[in-house]
């Protein structure tokens, strides 16, 4: 299964990167190298083999509602390049 | 020109009353100062792992149960991928092909008419942060504390023909999750958010229009509301020969209007994928067993319950059953031996009256149900009249107590003396003789009249249905 151009520009928009016309270029054959690379598993029969979702054989980790306390604010915020009022400030989102 | 089917489909999102937030410990307590639930696997920090909460999975299950679907044995979680500040990690961990229910449905009625809306599934996620947004433009302010909040999606099918169906409905579904106690399913708050699909097509048609999608619908009356604005609206570009887009919309409560969010072009590809840090859930039959059995009793069941045991009318029933704790009510005033019909009408009429006209909560009041049982037998004893019932009634609201010693104590026992209602009946008869008079005219209500001024006379105490006798017999005789 080859990857577009076209799939590497909706891939990087959704990503929010903004790719120069080389680099999409660059990328699109980067990106087709590890698909290639990863089509090798295709040479496995996996007719008798189930479907899973997670390599580990494991189910139902839980546990119980239980609080505990939070980081403190001023530590929550540590690393936000910007804040305010004890918020994250962030560029304007009205737009969804 | 055309006639068309509205055809709706509801989503609505309920997070659930659990201690701790889904993944983690931090507290999911409603309106905290910003930023002061959040720890590093809220906030998303590399090398953090999410593990599961319990609780959140059975209230889905509950969740699920109460609205008919069938449990999967095997579920697991998935991620949404999108970018939005009020995501830290970039993903929301939720739930695409395997959710936790399938299949289920609920009965609404309008119009008198019954009517089973499908619910296509119901699944567990987990909530986003809040963003305000600042006027003066200088950015958003994001405050996490909600992000990591459990929270449930019902999808319904496309099964709702009319902006009222769409609003019984959502008044079903929050009064379901309501008795299951998953949800306190406050719409102001945010607990309980909807979100609308909407499409037109010719009546008779079998294929569906094209659809759009409306969000921040806060409360009942806005649900239906922005879902008749946009009825009319695709009815008039249809009519008028155009296309509808499909697109999202946010309704705009103060102007009574939708505004375009996004077209379906620009939509968000979540390129879902199975959350490798959580591992498969799975739902053996004693695990639902055991769930299924913390379900209350449902409302429709309990409605039809007082109308078969009680002979109470489907008004009453309704009145009653509308949330829970009412009802819960309701059943132990009965239980406490009394009448039922007229624990209904002291239920409904005085003890709701109340907490409406007063805008108070049950647990504000003073009032219990053996309390309210022992003057409700009062009355049918003959020791108070309903008059004073009243009164012993807003006493047990307001202060609480025994209604037999308040009755005592404040002397208002019914005068169910025979000799002394005769006298203040002929003095009240001799005074009025018009009244006398109009009643032999036939005029009935003069009667009512004098039974009145007797009640008076006696500050509300005499027995009414003697008085009655007694003015008749002098009258007649």
């Amino acid at each position: 299964m080859a990857i577009s151009k076209d799939q590497v520009e909706h891939v990087a928009k959704l990503a929010r990167l903004n790719l120069t016309e080389e680099e999409a270029k660059v990328y699109t054959e980067q990106l087709n190298d590890i698909l290639k690379f990863a089509e090798k598993l295709n040479e496995l029969d996996t007719e008798d083999v189930e479907p899973t979702s997670h390599v580990r054989p494991m189910a139902n980790v839980l546990r119980e509602d239980k609080s505990r306390p939070s980081l403190d604010r001023e530590k929550a915020l540590l690393n936000a390049p910007e804040k305010k009022d004890g918020m994250f400030r962030v560029p304007d989102v009205f737009e969804e | 020109m055309t006639r068309f089917e509205t055809v709706i489909g509801l989503e609505v999102h309920a997070e659930l009353s659990t201690e701790s937030k889904i993944f983690c410990g931090c507290s999911t307590e409603f309106g905290a100062p910003p930023n002061t639930h959040t720890c590093p696997i809220c906030l998303g920090h590399p090398g953090t792992l999410p593990v599961l909460n319990r609780r959140a999975v059975e209230f889905a299950m509950k969740a699920a149960l109460a609205l008919n679907c069938k449990i999967a044995e095997v579920s697991k979680f998935d991620r949404k991928n999108y970018f939005y500040p009020d995501l830290p990690k970039a993903y929301q961990i939720s739930q695409y092909d395997q959710p936790i229910g399938q299949n289920g449905w609920i009965e609404i009625e309008v119009g008198g008419e019954k009517k089973r809306i499908g619910i296509t599934r119901v699944h567990l996620e987990e909530d986003a942060g809040k963003l305000n947004h600042s006027e003066n433009g200088d950015g958003s302010l994001v405050d996490y504390n909600r992000v990591g909040v459990p929270l449930i999606e019902i999808v319904s099918e496309p099964d709702m023909r009319s902006p009222e169906e769409g609003r019984a409905y959502l008044e079903k579904l929050k009064q379901i999750l309501q008795y299951t106690g998953v949800s306190d399913v406050k719409m102001e708050e945010g607990s309980l958010r909807c979100d609308a699909n909407i499409s037109l097509r010719p009546a008779g048609s079998r294929e569906f229009g094209t659809k759009t999608e409306m969000k921040n619908l806060n409360s009942f009356r806005n649900v239906e509301r922005a879902l008749k604005y946009e009825e009319e609206r695709q009815a008039r570009v249809l009519s008028e020969g155009g296309t509808i887009v499909q697109q999202t919309m946010r309704w705009l409560e103060n102007e009574n209007r939708t505004k375009v969010m996004r077209s379906k072009e620009e939509a968000h590809d979540y390129r879902y994928f199975p959350e490798p840090d959580l591992v498969q859930l799975q739902i053996d039959r004693s695990w639902k067993e055991e769930v299924k059995k913390s379900l209350p009793e449902l409302p429709d069941a309990r409605r039809e319950r007082y109308m078969k045991e009680f002979g109470l009318s489907a008004y009453d029933a309704d009145l009653l059953t509308a949330t829970k704790k009412i009802a819960d009510f309701y059943d132990q005033v009965a239980a406490e031996g009394a009448d039922p019909k007229s624990a209904a009408n002291w239920v409904s009429s005085e003890l709701l009256g109340y907490l409406n006209n007063q805008d108070r909560e049950l647990e504000d009041t003073r009032i219990t149900p053996s309390s309210l049982a022992s003057m409700i037998q009062l009355i049918e004893k003959g020791t108070i009249s309903s008059k004073i019932g009243k009164k012993v009634f807003k006493e047990l609201v307001e202060n609480g107590g025994d209604p037999a010693k308040i009755v005592e104590e404040k002397g208002w026992v019914q005068i169910s003396d025979e000799g002394k209602l005769k006298e203040i009946v002929t003095e009240v008869v001799e005074a009025n003789p018009q009244s006398v008079e109009d009643y032999k005219n036939g005029k009935d209500r003069a009667l009512g009249f004098l039974v009145g001024q007797v009640m008076k006379a006696t500050k509300g105490k005499a027995n009414p249905q003697m008085v009655n006798r007694l003015i008749l017999e002098r009258i007649n005789g």
